[in-house]
């Protein structure tokens, strides 16, 4: 074990990191909305609504996420069509590509777990607001959407580590993340112990902060 | 269609073969698992407070770091810490390790943990009055536990346990930056040879979808089989 290198690779690992928090909070807060989008149509009476939603979350839940990246970085450069339109401003750079695939697949899980939190409140709770003559608008997002986001939290503490552990996909297109910093370190000094070690200890220390500030928010949050 | 075509030309058969190695991995990767949390699982369930940290240790540390930093844990780091051991007892030869074990332990170690927490959720939800019951009634250890818990604790375990095969099917995929042919991988020679990847990538992801609609079906049998009598 060389504990000089672990300790001199330290302000490059964590620098990385930086890219790291980028790529999870943006794909977090895209897919925040995307699974809320979604799992309002999953809740849908229309049937070809509420199959195309599920369609999405399956596809996005059965697939790894290494094919999703790979699909959106390398198979739609591919599409002549798709390289003439604006939208390629966008996908011809990796990291927005790392970040469309971690929105929708972080997207596809969230919409399952805000469907099962809607399904869970109880009908009491909105009786009473109906009978308090409040809009069934009012009652949707001023009652439904912040009992199904308390009650969702334990699960998508989940979700975020899930997607903090998925970005370490983004190294895989040329992105220099944690692991793709930790890579390139060990491509040249050759110790792959000491640096991934110590990129995990820090990936590590990532998941004790979320997971203690979902437990924070849970406890604030409780009812 | 020609690109899948069996024989020289095409990549169906390739394909074919890759999925077989996925289904391969996937499956050892799954009983490793296993194997580790039949040694995790009682520790984690034990008195000892130090026998716990181990656990809860192992358990924490796989999974809070991403899984493709423990594959190239592994790969990179797996033969030279094999070389370090090997040296010790006068081997100075490179030793390389095959991709495939390499893998397969990378993604068990993985599937482990998770499976771990799935069996001590299992056993701890088990009724204390079975457990007293056995001991009241004076089975012997083994058989109170293959004939009364294991049992109870697998039809609990099950819907949990597909979870940890789907994920472990998945995982899978990130075996491909070692070189191990497998879905992913052809999919990567494929893409780079015929310079169509839209197409290769969105076959493997549909090979995925598959694999996970099969083994969901399987697995819901099993889930009948074993709820028998609930």
């Amino acid at each position: 074990m060389d504990l000089s290198l672990m300790v001199s690779s330290l302000p490059k690992l964590l620098s990385a990191a930086v890219i790291t928090l980028k790529l999870l909070s943006i794909s977090l807060i895209i897919g925040l909305f995307i699974g809320l989008l979604f799992a309002i149509l999953r809740l849908s009476k229309n049937s070809i609504i509420n199959r195309f939603a599920y369609a999405y979350s399956y596809v996005f839940r059965g697939t790894p996420l290494l094919v999703q990246i790979f699909i959106i970085y390398y198979g739609l450069g591919q599409v002549e069509y798709f390289r003439s339109t604006f939208l390629w401003v966008i996908f011809k750079e990796p990291y927005w590509c790392a970040i469309i695939a971690f929105a929708l697949n972080t997207g596809a899980y969230t919409s399952e777990i805000l469907r099962s939190a809607f399904q869970t409140i109880k009908p009491g709770i909105i009786e009473a607001g109906k009978s308090l003559g409040i809009s069934g608008k009012i009652i949707f997002y001023k009652i439904q959407i912040p009992v199904a986001i308390r009650q969702s939290l334990p699960a998508y503490g989940n979700e975020i580590i899930l997607m903090m552990k998925g970005t370490s996909l983004a190294s895989t297109v040329t992105l220099m993340d944690i692991t793709g910093v930790a890579k390139h370190i060990v491509s040249t000094t050759y110790k792959p112990l000491e640096i991934f070690i110590t990129a995990g200890g820090i990936y590590l220390f990532m998941t004790f902060f979320i997971h203690n500030l979902i437990k924070y928010l849970e406890k604030k949050y409780s009812y | 269609m020609d690109l899948l075509t069996f024989g020289k030309t095409g990549w169906g058969d390739e394909l074919f073969y890759a999925t077989l190695m996925t289904i391969a991995v996937s499956i050892t990767a799954m009983l490793i698992g296993f194997l580790f949390s039949a040694i995790f699982t009682p520790l984690k369930l034990s008195n000892n407070k130090f026998l716990n940290l181990i656990a809860n240790s192992y358990t924490t540390v796989i999974r809070g770091v991403p899984e493709l930093l423990v594959i190239y844990l592994f790969f990179f780091g797996g033969s030279g810490a094999i070389m370090y051991v090997a040296s010790i007892f006068g081997y100075h030869e490179y030793i390389e390790i095959n991709a495939f074990i390499t893998g397969s332990v990378a993604i068990g170690i993985i599937s482990g943990a998770y499976s771990t927490e799935v069996f001590r959720g299992a056993i701890q939800s088990i009724d204390k009055g079975q457990f007293e019951a056995c001991k009241v009634l004076g089975l012997k250890r083994y058989i109170y536990f293959l004939k009364v818990i294991m049992p109870q604790m697998l039809r609990l375990a099950i819907p949990n346990l597909s979870n940890v095969w789907q994920i472990t099917l998945k995982d899978t995929s990130l075996i491909s930056v070692t070189g191990l042919v497998e879905i992913m991988r052809q999919s990567y020679i494929a893409a780079g040879s015929t310079r169509d990847p839209l197409f290769f990538y969105s076959f493997a992801a549909i090979l995925y979808l598959m694999l996970t609609f099969l083994s969901m079906k399987l697995i819901n049998k099993l889930e009948v089989k074993y709820s028998r009598g609930f």
